[in-house]
């Protein structure tokens, strides 16, 4: 029973790591850019929330196969394909859940405006500096937002998992598909303790989000 | 390419507002750039610190070239400090912190700008332990000052900073602002459109109406220039630079010099040789033909009618040079009656009668 939800909070780790690190800096762009291209951009960033996660899991499928736009990349690390792999699963939910990482930061790096940064400059910080030691701290709480949304819901994914995924014990059996599978095969008492289980964890994220948000807004006010 | 002395020039279009200014003025005291909402000042100071890139622009401070056809230095790249009109405190620092965040990324080192110093020039000593969202709006903005001090600035630029402030925090801060001029070797470029400020700290001055430069030049020589607008306004008035004399404790008043002549200052103006600017409204002088025999007033000044002009349909503007005054220039503003009936005219001998009242010592 364990092995699904240690592989699934490895999976939402690394994920959030990685959106961190991608995410972060695509969203200062696109808060700070005045290019054409910001919409168009932000509106490609978004299509996973509105898309049937089978529909992403289907052309992700395509593009990590063995004749998949991605395969001469692969082929660089002796790949032939992504699909029904782990690192599979980790692109695939990175590519899931970024919206959920992006639009937070993207609005909490917004709503800094110019006035620190241009104070910033005027106090001898290159771009650069003024990005890490203005605009990250000041963005925090929405960093933070967004990396407690991706996280769990990567925990939550259930379609695009199962289209590029599959369901191998130990490799691709996340918690969602592993409650589907006890369900299948009438082990109720298992499901039960798994689906009950992401009830609490749920509804515990979702609280610290809030109490953050609060906290956040006390701070600003002050 | 004059050393001492800023060149700018900058033209343009920012939406539908259009800039075309062109000034010179030595790198040095307090300039004042002055004019109504809307003349364009902020977007001329923004252009100096580089927050704003003008295409067809020059700038050249002390003979080094910020910018100038491809060559532009980015903001954080020049040596200047920016107060804005809000205080721009960094929330997520504490007050030391923000003091600091310009102080270890500057790459000179000035003497006359260490912590001690500018923390006590700007009063700020018992602020340093405080958080920042516990401060007052005045002193939200002294510690924005200090900050812009302690990056170690050669030029600083000043985007009106008592604008936001209520009149008793404005009240708290001009004198500080007052000892940075007097006590720093730092030039100063200033904006503001409240002339009282300028009165208080300016020393040269570029008057600037719809995005042109309509005058630049000395203080004491433009505000009794009788074509430019400011010395036609309601409050005109000659600022006048004084040596401080001897004070008189028991009459609580200081004898003040200035070249030859001597005024009489209510108030002790500080030590024997401090340098004073008064300010002489010209509705406070008043001309005399023949010099009172007694009088109440204790300032009364012989001097020349050097040029006049109908202020409004009632009252007359007159600009005099008071003699042994080292070419200085005062206004007076009388009424077009009196002019006519003294029967005065352009280079006659006078005596200005200057209320005791009008005049106010800097600090």
């Amino acid at each position: 029973m364990w092995q699904p939800v240690v592989l699934t909070l490895e999976l939402a780790s690394l994920t959030t790591a990685l959106l961190l690190l991608l995410a972060v800096p695509l969203a200062w762009w696109l808060a700070r850019t005045k290019s054409w291209w910001a919409e168009p951009v932000a509106t490609v960033v978004s299509l996973p929330l509105v898309l049937p996660p089978t529909v992403l899991g289907f052309y992700l499928l395509i593009a990590m196969g063995p004749d998949g736009p991605l395969a001469p990349l692969l082929a660089l690390f002796n790949m032939r394909s992504l699909a029904f792999t782990f690192e599979g699963l980790v692109l695939g939910s990175v590519i899931y859940s970024l919206p959920f990482m992006v639009q937070p930061v993207r609005s909490a790096f917004k709503a800094i405006g110019d006035a620190p940064l241009e104070a910033a400059a005027t106090l001898r910080a290159s771009p650069r500096d003024v990005f890490l030691s203005v605009a990250l701290p000041l963005a925090r709480g929405g960093i933070l937002s967004g990396a407690i949304l991706s996280f769990a819901h990567t925990v939550g994914e259930f379609g695009v998992v199962l289209m590029i995924g599959g369901n191998i014990p130990g490799k691709t059996k996340v918690l969602s598909v592993a409650i589907y599978d006890y369900v299948e095969t009438l082990e109720w008492q298992t499901a039960h303790e798994l689906a009950g289980g992401m009830v609490v964890f749920s509804f515990l994220v979702i609280l610290a989000m809030m109490l953050l948000e609060k906290h956040q807004a006390k701070r600003l006010k002050a | 390419m004059a050393m001492g002395r800023i060149e700018a020039k900058f033209s343009g279009r920012l939406g539908a507002f259009s800039l075309d200014v062109s000034f010179e003025v030595p790198a040095e005291g307090v300039t004042g750039l002055f004019g109504p909402s809307g003349c364009g000042k902020t977007t001329i100071l923004r252009c100096l610190a580089g927050l704003t890139r003008l295409k067809g622009g020059f700038l050249s401070v002390e003979g080094d070239v910020w910018q100038d056809g491809n060559v532009f230095l980015p903001p954080h790249r020049r040596p200047i400090g920016y107060v804005f009109q809000e205080p721009r405190l960094f929330p997520h620092l504490s007050v030391m912190e923000n003091l600091r965040y310009g102080m270890k990324r500057s790459l000179e080192v000035r003497a006359e700008l260490n912590l001690d110093r500018v923390v006590a020039l700007v009063g700020i000593g018992s602020l340093l332990n405080r958080a920042p969202d516990k401060l007052s709006g005045g002193e939200k903005q002294r510690i924005a000052v200090a900050r812009a001090l302690l990056s170690q600035p050669r030029l600083l630029l000043m985007d009106e900073p008592l604008s936001a402030l209520d009149r008793d925090s404005r009240g708290e801060i001009l004198p500080y602002l007052e000892a940075l001029h007097r006590q720093l070797e730092l030039p100063i470029v200033y904006v503001t459109h409240d002339f009282s400020e300028l009165e208080r700290l300016a020393d040269h001055l570029v008057l600037l109406e719809k995005g042109k430069v309509l005058a630049a030049g000395a203080l004491a020589a433009l505000v009794t220039d009788l074509s430019l607008p400011i010395a036609r306004q309601p409050d005109a008035a000659a600022a006048l630079t004084v040596s401080v004399g001897r004070y008189d404790a028991p009459y609580d008043i200081s004898e003040c010099r200035l070249g030859d002549l001597t005024l009489w200052v209510p108030g002790n103006l500080g030590e024997i040789g401090a340098i004073r600017r008064i300010v002489i409204r010209a509705s406070d002088v008043s001309l005399v033909r023949a010099r009172p025999g007694e009088s109440s007033l204790l300032n009364i000044l012989p001097a020349k009618i050097v040029s006049a002009e109908p202020a409004s349909t009632s009252q007359m503007l007159v600009v005099l040079a008071p003699e042994g005054g080292g070419g200085v220039r005062l206004l007076s503003s009388i009424t077009r009656k009196s002019w006519d009936g003294l029967g005065l005219r352009l280079g006659d001998a006078v005596f200005a009668q200057v209320k005791g009242m009008a005049l106010a010592d800097l600090r």
